[in-house]
C-alpha cells in the first residue's frame, strides 16, 4: 500500500511523475504550473526521482529538448500553462507528427491580451488541432493518477502519441486534497519501462522527422490520426488495468452522472464538474429529472459515448470556458457537431462562463438547467449565451 | 562521453567511410563539404541534428535519407535545445562514446536559433555545435540574415537606387558564443580544411559545450562559379576578412596571423552578390577589417 498525503493539484502531478520514473525532465515556470517544477527539482535533488532535470531557457525548448530525449528512448515529462503552451506551438505539432510520447501537464489559464494569471480553458482549447491527447482532469487524485495512465497510453506501441493533462489553474493546481499516493512497486507493475523502436540507435541507425512529399505526406497523418483513434480503445483497458492493480478508476473519454434517465444534461469540462453534481443532486431533490456529463477527453473526441448518453435526452447545455472568436465555444462545436451526425434533434445551447478565471456559481449552473427548460416550454433562447456577465458593455463602443 | 581519438585526422587517415551522400545539394555547395567532413570525423557513434535550412533540406526527403548514422530535423529555433535533450536522454539511459553534434545554418543560428544556443551553453552541455555560414538565408531563397555581410545584395535587400543591398554588418557570433565562457569556440572555413578537421576533432575532445563557426560558401546564393568555392573560402580568410581563431579557458587565440592580406577587391568583385559596390564601399570594408584585426592583435594570443 501507498502513503496519503494532502497535496494540491500541482504537488499530485509531480507525485506522478515521481512514480513514472522519467529519465528527462525538461519544463519553464510559468504560473500557475510553476509548483510542479519546483517540486520536480526537489525530488531530483534529494534522490527520489532520478531524472536529468535541464533548466531549458523557453518552453520551445522544452519541448524541443523533450522531443530530443524522446528520440533517443527516454521517458519524458514537461509542463507548461497559457502563454508558454502557445509559445510551444509549434514543438507540440512537431511533436505529434514525430510520434514522440512526451507526457505534458499544462495548467489552464487564460491567454493575453487582456493578461490574466487565472483560469480558463482557451488556451488549450486553441489547441485541439495539435495531434495530442488532450484529458482534462477533476481533482488532485485523478491528476496523480493520470500521469501514469498517460505514459501507459502514449507509449503503446500502436498509439505513440503525446498525452497532454489539464488542470484547471489554481482552482485544482492550488487546491490541496487528501490525495492516495500509489506504491512505487505497484507503479513499476502498472507501467513497464518506455521500449520503442522509434528511436536513434546505434545498432540501427535512422533518419528522423524528416520530409515528406506530396505523395505521401497523406498517409503519414493518417498513421498519426490512426494512432489517436486507437487510443481512444485503450484509454478504458488502460484505466481497467490501472483499478486492477489500485482500485481506483475513471471510466472511459466521459463520466456520467445520474445521466440515465435525465430528460436535462449539462456537459462539463475539468473541476466545474463538481459543483455541476451537487447542483443536479439538488434539482433531483427537487424533483427536475437532470444529469451531468463530463467530458474527460477532448482528443480522442468521445463522439460514440456523447452520442450514447445525449441522444435520447430532451435538451443539453454545453458549458465552454472558452471561445473560438467569430463563432461559439469550441466544446460545443464538438458536441454538437457529434448530436449532429447521430440526427439528435434536440434542443442544445452553448453557455459561455468562466473566462480569466470568473467563478462559475452553483446559480449559473441553476440557470442553465432553467434555460433549457425555458426552451423546451417554447420561451426563445440565444444559441449561445454568457454566464453572469456583469461589466456593463457599452454597446455604441 | 567523448570518444578520444588517438589518431590525429588527416587526409591520409581519414575514413573512407561516407555518412551523407545521395542529397541534392547545388554543385559546389560548401554547406554539404563542411556536413561530410563532421560526420567523417567524428564517426558513426554520432547523434546530428540539424535544423529547418538547406542541408536538412537536401538530406532528409523520404524515402531518399541521406545520413548513414542517426540524424534528425529540429525545428528552425530549436537546434541546441533537441542537441540537449538528446545529450540528457543519452546520458540518463546510460550510453557511453558518442557525440552530439548540430549542425545549423546562419540564420538557424545567428537568429532565431540564438536562444536556444544560448540556453544550451549555459546548461555546460556535452555537445558540439557548429555553424555552417553561408551568409544568408539559402532555403528559403536568399534573403539577409545577421550573418550577411555589409555590401551583400540579398532577396530582402536588393541593392538598387537609394539602398546598396545589406547596410549592417555580421554578428560576431564567435564572440558572443565565447562571452558565455564557453569550454570551446573556433572559426574556421572549409577553404582551410585540415585546419577545420583539427577542431572538429579537439571539440569532440571538450567536456563541454564547443562551437564551430564554418565560413561555407554558396554559389547560388552568392552568384559565384560551382569551381571557386573552395578559393573564395581560403581568399576570405587571406583577405582577412574571415578569421582563423580559437576561444579556450577565457582566451582568444588567433590561428593565422597574415603579414600581409590578399586584395579585397579580387575576393568581393568576382560574387554577383557584390557586384553593385563601388569603390568607397570597398574601401569602407577595408576599413572595417583594419579596425578589427588591430584590436585582435593587441588583444588576442598571436599564435
Ligand atoms: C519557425 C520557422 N520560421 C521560418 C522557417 C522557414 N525557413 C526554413 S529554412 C530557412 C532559412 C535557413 O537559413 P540558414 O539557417 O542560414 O540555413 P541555409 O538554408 O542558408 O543553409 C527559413 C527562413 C521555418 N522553417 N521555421
Ligand atoms: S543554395 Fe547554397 S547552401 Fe543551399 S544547397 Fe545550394 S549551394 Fe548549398
Ligand atoms: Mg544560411
Amino acid at each position: 500500500m501507498g502513503q496519503r498525503a494532502f497535496l494540491c493539484g500541482n504537488e499530485a502531478v509531480a507525485e506522478g511523475v515521481r512514480l513514472s520514473a522519467p529519465h528527462v525532465i525538461a519544463a519553464y515556470p510559468i504560473t500557475p504550473q510553476t509548483v510542479v517544477v519546483e517540486r520536480l527539482a526537489e525530488m531530483v535533488e534529494d534522490g527520489s526521482v532520478k531524472a536529468e532535470f535541464m533548466h531549458v531557457e523557453s518552453e520551445h525548448s522544452a519541448l524541443s529538448a523533450s522531443m530530443g530525449a524522446s528520440a533517443v528512448g527516454a521517458r519524458t515529462f514537461s509542463s507548461t500553462s497559457s502563454q508558454g503552451l502557445v509559445y510551444m506551438a509549434e514543438c507540440l505539432h512537431y511533436a505529434s507528427g514525430g510520434r514522440f510520447p512526451i507526457v505534458m501537464m499544462n495548467a489552464n489559464r487564460s491567454l493575453a491580451l487582456p493578461w490574466s494569471i487565472y483560469g480558463d480553458h482557451r488556451d488549450s482549447m486553441s489547441l485541439l488541432d495539435c495531434g495530442w491527447i488532450q484529458v482534462y482532469t477533476e481533482d488532485a487524485q485523478e491528476s496523480l493518477d493520470m500521469v501514469l495512465q498517460a505514459y501507459a497510453i502514449a507509449e503503446h506501441p500502436e498509439v505513440l502519441t503525446p498525452v497532454m493533462i489539464n488542470l484547471d489553474g489554481f482552482v485544482l493546481t492550488h487546491t490541496y486534497e487528501l490525495v492516495d499516493i500509489p506504491d512505487w512497486e505497484q507503479a513499476r507493475e502498472f507501467l513497464p519501462p518506455y521500449e520503442t523502436v522509434n528511436k536513434l540507435d546505434f545498432d540501427a541507425p535512422k533518419n528522423m522527422a524528416f520530409s515528406s512529399n506530396p505523395g505521401n505526406n497523406l498517409e503519414f497523418k493518417l498513421r498519426q490520426h490512426r494512432g489517436m483513434l486507437r487510443a481512444k480503445e485503450l484509454i478504458a483497458e488502460t484505466d481497467g488495468r490501472f483499478q486492477s492493480i489500485f482500485g481506483r478508476s475513471y471510466g472511459g473519454l466521459t463520466e456520467a452522472y445520474r445521466c440515465d434517465d435525465a430528460e436535462l444534461i449539462v456537459v462539463s469540462v475539468g473541476s466545474v464538474t463538481g459543483t455541476c453534481r451537487t447542483v443536479a443532486d439538488e434539482l433531483r431533490n427537487e424533483g427536475w429529472k437532470v444529469g451531468v456529463l463530463k467530458i474527460r477527453f477532448m482528443r480522442p473526441f468521445p463522439e460514440e459515448e456523447i452520442i450514447a448518453a445525449l441522444r435520447n435526452v430532451k435538451a443539453v447545455a454545453v458549458l465552454d470556458k472558452d471561445i473560438s472568436f467569430g463563432y461559439e465555444g469550441t466544446v460545443f462545436t464538438n458536441v454538437n457537431s457529434a448530436l449532429s451526425k447521430a440526427g439528435a434533434e434536440i434542443l442544445k445551447l452553448n453557455f459561455i462562463g468562466g473566462l480569466g478565471g470568473r467563478d462559475i456559481s452553483k446559480d449559473h449552473i441553476r440557470e442553465m438547467y432553467r434555460r433549457l427548460q425555458d426552451g423546451l416550454d417554447g420561451i426563445a433562447q440565444e444559441n449561445v449565451q454568457y454566464l453572469g456577465l456583469g461589466v456593463a458593455i457599452d454597446e455604441r463602443g | 562521453m567523448s570518444v578520444v581519438n588517438k589518431v590525429r585526422i588527416n587526409a591520409r587517415t581519414i575514413t573512407d567511410k561516407e555518412f551523407f551522400y545521395g542529397h541534392k545539394a547545388c554543385a559546389g555547395c560548401g554547406g554539404s563539404l563542411a556536413v561530410r567532413h563532421i560526420l567523417k570525423v567524428l564517426g558513426e557513434r554520432t547523434f546530428t541534428v540539424l535544423p529547418a535550412g538547406c542541408m536538412s533540406a537536401v538530406g532528409f526527403n523520404f524515402p531518399q535519407l541521406c545520413f548513414d548514422s542517426n540524424a534528425i530535423i529540429s525545428t528552425f529555433a530549436g537546434t541546441a535545445s533537441m542537441m540537449s535533450g538528446i545529450a540528457a536522454g543519452a546520458r540518463a539511459l546510460g550510453l557511453k562514446d558518442y557525440h552530439v553534434v548540430g549542425i545549423a545554418g546562419d540564420g538557424g543560428t545567428a537568429d532565431i536559433g540564438l536562444q536556444a544556443l544560448s540556453g544550451a551553453i549555459d546548461r555546460r552541455e556535452k555537445v558540439i555545435y557548429i555553424c555552417y555560414d553561408n551568409e544568408a538565408y539559402m532555403n528559403t531563397g536568399i534573403q539577409k540574415s545577421g550573418l550577411t555581410p555589409f555590401g551583400a545584395r540579398t532577396t530582402t535587400t536588393p541593392a538598387g537606387e537609394n539602398i546598396k543591398g545589406t547596410v549592417t554588418t555580421k554578428k560576431n557570433m564567435f564572440e558572443i558564443v565565447a562571452a558565455h565562457g564557453i569550454d570551446y569556440a573556433a572559426t574556421a572555413s572549409v577553404g582551410y580544411i585540415q585546419d577545420f578537421i583539427n577542431k572538429i576533432q579537439k571539440a569532440s575532445e571538450v567536456d563541454g559545450t564547443s562551437y564551430i563557426h564554418v565560413y561555407a560558401p554558396c554559389p547560388t546564393g552568392w552568384g559565384t562559379e560551382t569551381d571557386v568555392t573552395i578559393d573564395l573560402a581560403k581568399e576570405v580568410v587571406d583577405t582577412g576578412l574571415w578569421v582563423l581563431a580559437e576561444y579556450e579557458q577565457g582566451e582568444f587565440r588567433l590561428n593565422r596571423n597574415p603579414k600581409s592580406f590578399a586584395p579585397v577587391e579580387n575576393y568581393v568583385r568576382r560574387q554577383g552578390r557584390f557586384k553593385h559596390l563601388e569603390d568607397e564601399d570597398i574601401a569602407a570594408i577595408v576599413h572595417a577589417r583594419d579596425a578589427k584585426w588591430e584590436q585582435i592583435r593587441n588583444s588576442w594570443k598571436l599564435k
